[in-house]
């Protein structure tokens, strides 16, 4: 069980949370596995996809898992353009489980990387209608900033693409959005390893979203725990404020010498 | 900093900010640390402006150095001034046009300017940089437009250093040609700043803050700010000016910042600058600027000496003005009436760009062309 | 009569409400949503929407996903 730090809240669409792992319900084992992944992590946001449900069979249901105190962060997987990412928004909130939701519009299906342009467009419909809007993207300090200007309640940059694992292939480009965008930057898909998303809250993000690394370790509910722990570890350090790092130095010549001659 | 926040609400925040009682305060662990970081922070900036980061000028000089070559390259963007002219209406207690000082007042006719802009751009300069003295009813918005249409056909980026105007005047000026705005607050200290201006239109403190914002707004291509340093304390007058070019840049991302860092020097009147701003201060100013702005342009004027000039080269100068003269006109005539102030760097073009080749520094003329221009 | 149901086509008894069809199906209402026609129909209407020949109707819920 995760110590939660209430005097560090993660605030985001106006609602504060004492954790800053997100986590996903994708790609688990088994579902029920669900609530021993929430309690393990600490985290107090999940994501859930929107899809047809099998009126043949009876299926369980993902939400029957999941812990009433979650916040849910239904995302618009499936959308292949700003209207159907809409629409599926619209849906969502209709079943009743709050108005937020993850804007992820991918028409690329060889590296599952999201449309910046398309995910804009999506953003300032579902802005307008009251939605709290956490949207996908590359980590384009550009695109985040026309985001940001539009009022998504966040950005949420790639670490890499999608299930690959390799951690901050994006490093520069992030560390350009942490300085200058103003709303919770949450870094999401790519985390493969707990030291991936404790670096990324050192160099200042506000949150991870970690689905695939949980889902896809041999013990997800010890993962989730050792997740939970680094990115906790991760955001101490960046409250703790990192030391002077001297750079070899390498003075090949003087250049302010002239001021004492 | 809230969206609906202007750069005036800005300064009142850090002009009563407890930092500045710490100032003499600060650790030398501390500066260190800043100097150690990737991005940094207006706070972190104050502290490299603070005395105790006197004694680490060399990794600041160094780290400045290094930055703007990634930056910038080893260049050098050159251009010269053109006084327009030199009526002006304000009193500002610090400038030889100072309406009370019995100078030859004149202002250039349009065939004038052409003569001048001929002679300017003998040199191979593309950028010029037009000013005048703030008599609006003489050196009207209307006369500028019609120099800036002249100026058009011999260079390729034009700059205005004139009084403040609004959003809808700037956005004349830049149909007409403009492409940047090159504005100093002169001291942002605000009850300073009354003393100062005691009569004019000058004197309307918030109107001139707010005009390099409306420069922005109205598509401005660059806009350059900065103080006098010497008028008032002037590690909070940079401190001001980063804090207001940070302000900017983070508004206006289209907008290209810089700052300029003027020292006042000698000039027709007598005024005595409040704050002594030694070369060691000035370097100081320059490499924090640098760090706290790593993409901000940073001009150097003529009242510096040349020898000084030159040192300050590699440490984080990108645009320096050549062939200079600060009297109205004179590119063309012999003899020149009264100038705005002292120059000490009387180089031309060449002898200029022949001092940067040698420092391994590219002297540029043209950086930028608008389209069907 | 046929309506379109998430995709397939179904026969269904003429004049069934919306609400009758999601209790037919065993669904538990308070987790699905419902679109009719590409209108969103919110479940305290369910009960006075009738099907139609040829309607399209999407039932939708929560799935796991990222």
């Amino acid at each position: 069980m995760q110590t939660p730090n209430i005097n560090d809240p993660l605030t985001i669409g106006g609602q504060e949370f004492d954790s800053r792992l997100l986590i996903g319900t994708g790609k688990y084992p088994s579902d029920d596995m669900i609530p021993r992944i929430v309690d393990a992590s600490g985290s107090r946001i999940i994501t859930v996809a929107l899809r047809r449900v099998d009126v043949d069979a009876a299926t369980d249901n993902v939400m029957q898992h999941i812990p009433d105190h979650m916040q849910l962060l239904p995302n618009t997987s499936g959308a292949r353009n700003a209207e159907e990412a809409v629409r599926i928004a619209r849906l969502a909130r209709a079943v009743g489980c709050g108005n937020w939701v993850k804007i992820e519009v991918i028409p690329d299906n060889r590296h599952l990387l999201p449309d910046g342009h398309t995910t804009l467009r999506a953003t300032e419909i579902l802005v307008k209608e009251g939605f709290v809007v956490l949207p996908y993207i590359n980590a384009d300090p550009v695109v985040a900033r026309q985001l940001e200007d539009a009022g998504a309640a966040a950005v949420m940059p790639l670490a890499a693409p999608i299930g690959t694992n390799q951690g901050l292939t994006i490093r520069e480009m992030l560390r350009i959005i942490i300085a200058e965008i103003k709303v919770p930057v949450v870094v999401d898909a790519g985390i493969g390893k707990p030291s991936q998303a404790c670096e990324a809250m050192e160099m200042g993000a506000d949150a991870c979203l970690v689905n695939t690394a949980i889902a896809s370790a041999s013990n997800p509910v010890a993962m989730a725990a050792a997740f939970g722990a680094a990115i906790r570890a991760g955001r101490e350090a960046f409250l703790a404020g990192t030391g002077a790092v001297e750079t070899l130095a390498s003075a090949s010549s003087p250049l302010t010498g002239f001021l004492y001659e | 900093m809230k969206k609906n926040m202007r750069f005036y609400d800005v300064y009142t925040q850090w002009q009563n900010h407890d930092r500045w009682k710490r100032i003499d305060a600060v650790t030398d662990k501390a500066i260190r640390r800043i100097l150690g970081k990737e991005t940094l922070t207006p706070a972190d900036f104050l502290c490299l402006l603070s005395p105790a980061a006197e004694a680490h000028l060399e990794a600041m000089a160094q780290k400045a150095h290094r930055l703007t070559v990634a930056q910038f390259g080893r260049t050098m963007a050159l251009f010269t001034p053109l006084y327009l002219s030199n009526f002006c209406t304000n009193r500002c207690r610090y400038c030889s046009f100072n309406s009370r000082n019995r100078i030859d007042r004149r202002q250039l006719t349009l065939e004038e300017v052409e003569a001048e802009a001929l002679a300017i751009s003998a040199s191979g300069l593309k950028h010029i940089l037009i000013l005048t003295g703030d008599a609006p009813a003489i050196a009207s918005v209307d006369y500028i437009a019609e120099c800036c249409r002249v100026l058009n056909r011999y260079f390729t980026a034009i700059g205005i250093e004139i009084y403040a105007l609004t959003e809808a005047e700037y956005r004349r000026l830049i149909d007409a040609g403009a492409d940047n705005l090159t504005l100093y607050q002169e001291t942002y200290n605000k009850a300073l700043y009354a003393d100062l201006h005691p009569s004019g239109p000058k004197r309307d403190y918030r109107f001139r803050l707010g005009a390099p914002e409306r420069a922005c707004r109205a598509a401005m291509r660059s806009v350059n700010i900065g103080a006098l340093l010497g008028l008032d304390d002037w590690r909070r007058d940079a401190f001001f000016t980063g804090l207001h070019a940070h302000y900017l840049q983070d508004r206006y991302p289209e907008t290209e910042i810089g700052v300029s860092l003027p020292r006042m020097r000698p000039h027709v009147g007598g005024f005595q600058p409040a704050c002594a701003v030694e070369d060691r201060h000035l370097v100081q100013i320059l490499t924090a600027m640098r760090l706290f702005m790593p993409r901000a342009g940073i001009a150097i004027s003529t009242r510096e000496s040349a020898r000084f000039r030159d040192r300050l080269v590699p440490l984080g100068v990108t645009r320096m003005s050549a062939g200079s003269c600060t009297a109205v006109g004179g590119h063309t005539e012999a003899d020149t009436p009264t100038g705005q102030f002292e120059i000490s760097d009387e180089r031309s073009v060449p002898e200029m760009a022949a001092m940067l080749r040698r420092a391994g520094w590219q002297p540029v003329y043209k950086d930028w062309q608008a389209l069907g221009g | 009569m046929e309506i379109r149901l998430n995709g397939k086509r179904t026969p269904v008894a003429d004049g069934t409400t919306i609400g009758e069809l999601i209790r037919t199906k065993d669904l538990n209402p308070a987790t699905v949503v419902v679109e009719h026609n590409l209108a969103i129909v919110p479940a305290t209407d369910w009960g006075r929407v009738n099907l139609k020949e040829n309607d399209n109707l999407e039932i939708l819920g929560f799935v796991g996903g990222g």
